[in-house]
């Protein structure tokens, strides 16, 4: 296991190697400079701004500089943050996107994954057609109407929860449950499916023979073996949310990640762009890692570093 | 069976948590703000803003937010009154000017101090002026507010001479002598700008690289000092005004505290105004509508223009009437009033209403010129026909490069329907591209008709007007008239020092553009607001600092 997790390390600096060389590339070819009153500054004065910062040299010397720098571990300053530190900017906010998202990964997976087995053991009762129209619900609609649904209903007319920010408990129920509604719906269809194909499979026939437990037959033998599918879409739904979600860090005001990283990319802010794609690829690249050590913990079947043992 | 139960139980674990979190009860911060008592009211003022401050620096400072706070904290030898002229501030009295205008002698009042207790003095300007222009600090305003006006500004800028060149001095701690390039009219204005403020030297020396990076990292010489602010800490897009003690009309600042907040989304800004959260929320068009009869409702109009620039270098641009007949079909009103819907207004000429006035009979520029170019349907066709016939052809093609924002999409497909309806033969290619790529195809002057705006740099016609010479660096559209030219040039070199026949000079050149249709005018905009009317005493800029609070107050 321990080989297997070096060479896999191997491979990930290889990975962010080549994603910030590519992400470079494009970045370069954006048209537009990183200037904030673009279009007032007239040509000559940009040049003196673009050549103190280095940014009117030749790409490839542009790209191995930023490559020693980043081998630092120094991502630079900001540009439309006017010398603000990445490192700093994505430290303060790359947390709260994470926060958020962790607890709607949660939320969801832990409700999504109680309906889907609902259903699956009530096939074709009332409880699995009301699952079923849960799921199809947060599947088709799109996040950011339950947002503002739920920010006018609970925050506005019942005064319940505070309406937007950051910071307290109360202030992340809304987004939480906004944002877990789509991991939700997909992990109790998921489940669902899975869990029915699992429990017609003769194994359990077998087990339900024996005289096993319903308990132990659902958990012990049906579970876990459903599970697998699901923890694949798991890991890039992980991601994604943790990374900020743009519409719901905008509706509730949420100082996150997401709406830094779409700006970035807007306004040229190179340094910006290239530090969060490169955080966003690690963090990739890890969650990867991880679901693959779950596969050995959850299915034994399944070898990591190849059958040698 | 064990690792299953194990599983199981690490899910209840983690629910258990998360109910915890949920229902958990030290809730310290989420009630502030709801006064009980029933006497004075508080002098605290909750507002919003679009986005997070980008800088507090002074030198590095291009939008409007920026210049908000610095405005609100900061103060320079002038501020804009509420009828937008310039009055005293860290200035003792107005500037004694000589006589061909280029040197300005300044007096500075010996009671301003800056929030660490040391005084405001000429050298602090001296300093923040050189270095907003030096190379190397590499601001984008210092060289574009400063060039042209500062003596040697472009030449230090370029890095031709050392920056102690620049045309500013410190006689003493409270006499400032400013060199100018030329007599500027409007230099009076530009001193209340952001980028003219003063910096502490010892304080930024010693700040270094961390100078401005956060409220600690700051002097304030305003009306309110900055809290709680800074963008990598743990609330990045929150932050807090404090009323200055040691500032040197403390009295007259009635206001103990704003707090601002970041709300991008509109709906979520209104909701937090409609539960009394907040006292100001910006509106969209589509809830102008609903709230344009209420009392909160506030439209204030701007001085910003938008307008079509049409790129002479197509032939059929090219030709004056085909100009004119693309400038006189547009339904401006329409747009207004169904696109936009937040209180904006046609424009009829190169320059905003409620702007500048003569200098003499104290009349708007607008109405002086009055309506230049009106949506005229039948003479559009008119000369769209003479235009046709003298080019010989009997359809034209015409690229249209646009934004990418839902508003310019919208505002896009109308114009071109309206292009396309009433001139027949017409076919409008819409382009819609972001901000960036927008500008870079302006420069390259890679389009043919395009759909752009401008805001004002200071107080005088000019900053409208210059733009269109055939020398200017924004001037992309090809527009080429002598007449023209040499109007501006008079007003910018022999007519400085005559303010009236300056002015007849610019009111004469913008008729001679609309009379070319250089561009087609569309609108000039206005910002819907709602505003607790209980809210007084802010004054509307139109240049610099959206809003001073310095006077405002919460009434009962």
């Amino acid at each position: 296991m321990g080989k297997y997790i070096l060479k896999r390390i191997g491979y990930m600096l290889i990975t962010l190697f080549i994603i910030a060389t590519f992400s470079f590339i494009l970045m370069k070819m954006l048209p537009g400079s990183p200037l904030t009153a673009e279009e007032k500054v007239t040509e000559a004065q940009r040049e003196i701004i673009l050549e103190k910062y280095g940014l009117n040299d030749p790409i490839p010397v542009q790209y191995v500089r930023y490559l020693g720098n980043l081998a630092q571990g120094d991502l630079g300053v900001s540009f439309q943050m006017k010398n603000q530190p990445v490192t700093d900017i994505l430290m303060s906010r790359a947390p709260i996107s994470a926060e958020l998202g962790f607890w709607a990964l949660i939320v969801g997976t832990t409700f999504g994954m109680l309906l889907g087995l609902i259903a699956a053991i009530r096939q074709n009762s009332w409880m699995d057609y009301g699952s079923n129209i849960i799921s199809v619900i947060g599947i088709s609609i799109p996040s950011f109407i339950f947002a503002g649904l739920l920010q006018y209903y609970i925050g506005v007319q019942l005064g319940w929860l505070p309406i937007a920010f950051w910071g307290t408990p109360q202030q992340a129920i809304m987004p939480v449950i906004a944002l877990a509604i789509f991991p939700m719906a997909i992990s109790a269809r998921f489940l669902r499916t899975e869990m029915i194909e699992v429990l017609g499979s003769d194994y359990i026939v077998t087990a339900k023979a024996k005289g096993v437990s319903k308990f132990a037959i659902i958990f012990k033998h049906g579970l876990r073996n459903a599970l697998i599918p699901l923890i694949t879409v798991m890991g890039p739904m992980a991601v994604s949310l943790m990374t900020g979600t743009l519409v719901i860090e905008k509706i509730f005001s949420i100082p996150g990640i997401g709406e830094q990283f779409v700006n970035s990319v807007t306004t040229n802010d190179f340094s910006i762009i290239m530090g969060t794609t490169l955080f966003f690829a690690f963090l990739f690249i890890v969650i990867i890692l991880i679901i693959d050590i779950l596969y050995g913990i959850i299915d034994p079947r399944i070898r990591l570093a190849g059958g040698k043992d | 069976m064990r690792k299953s139960n194990w599983l199981l139980l690490v899910f209840g674990l983690v629910l258990t948590v998360f109910l915890a979190a949920c229902s958990g009860g030290d809730d310290t911060s989420s009630d502030g703000g709801e006064g009980t008592e029933d006497s004075a009211p508080e002098q605290v003022l909750n507002i919003l803003e679009s986005a997070q401050i980008p800088t507090m620096d002074s030198a590095q400072a291009t939008d409007a937010v920026a210049f908000q706070f610095l405005g609100e904290t900061m103060e320079g030898l002038y501020r804009l009154d509420e009828n937008a002229q310039p009055i005293p501030a860290i200035a003792a009295g107005e500037p004694e000017i000589s006589e061909d205008g280029t040197e300005w002698t300044i007096q500075l009042r010996d009671d301003a101090v800056w929030s660490n207790g040391e005084p405001v003095v000429a050298a602090d300007f001296v300093f923040a002026w050189r270095r907003a222009v030096d190379p190397q600090t590499g601001s984008e305003y210092g060289p574009f507010m400063m060039n042209g006006v500062l003596k040697n500004a472009e030449a230090v800028n370029k890095g031709e001479v050392p920056v102690e060149e620049l045309g500013v001095e410190a006689v003493s701690d409270t006499e400032l002598k400013i060199t100018l390039e030329k007599p500027v009219p409007y230099f009076h204005s530009l001193l209340t700008f952001g980028t003219y403020l003063p910096l502490n030297e010892a304080f930024v020396t010693e700040k270094g690289e961390d100078y401005a990076l956060n409220s600690d990292n700051l002097l304030y010489n305003g009306p309110f000092k900055l809290t709680e602010w800074d963008p990598t800490g743990e609330n990045p897009e929150q932050w807090t005004l404090v009323k200055n003690a040691d500032y040197w009309d403390a009295e007259s600042v009635k206001l103990e505290k704003i707090n601002v907040s970041v709300v991008k989304e509109t709906s979520t800004a209104v909701n937090l105004y409609n539960t009394d959260e907040v006292d100001r929320a910006g509106l969209s068009a589509e809830y102008v509508e609903k709230y344009a009869g209420s009392e909160d409702y506030k439209s204030l109009p701007e001085p910003t223009l938008f307008y079509l620039k049409l790129n002479q270098s197509n032939e059929a641009l090219a030709n004056q009437n085909i100009r004119k007949a693309i400038a006189m079909s547009i339904g401006k009103q329409d747009l207004v009033d169904v696109i936009l819907a937040n209180g904006s207004i046609p424009a009829t000429g190169a320059v905003p209403k409620d702007f500048t006035t003569h200098p003499e009979t104290g009349e708007d520029f607008r109405e002086i010129n009055g309506d230049l170019i009106t949506e005229d349907k039948e003479a559009a066709k008119d000369f769209w026909a003479k235009g046709l016939e003298e080019l010989g052809v009997d359809s034209v093609e015409l690229g249209y490069l646009g934004g990418d924002s839902d508003v310019a999409l919208e505002m896009d497909a109308y114009i071109k329907d309206q292009l396309e309806e009433n001139l027949e033969g017409l076919t409008v290619e819409v382009v819609s591209v972001p901000f960036e790529e927008r500008i870079s195809r302006n420069e390259k002057g890679e389009y043919d008709i395009q759909n752009s705006g401008w805001g004002p740099d200071y107080l005088d016609p000019n900053t409208w007007l210059e733009m269109w010479t055939s020398t200017s660096p924004y001037m992309t559209n090809n527009y080429n008239n002598e007449e023209y030219d040499s109007l501006i040039a008079e007003a910018n070199n022999e007519l400085l020092t005559d303010p009236v026949k300056r002015y007849e000079n610019f009111l004469e050149a913008e008729k001679v553009l609309m009379e070319d249709a250089a561009i087609a005018p569309l609108y000039q905009r206005s910002r819907a607001y709602l505003w607790r009317p209980s809210v007084k005493g802010v004054i509307f800029n139109p240049m610099g600092a959206d809003f001073t609070y310095k006077h405002a107050y919460i009434e009962e």
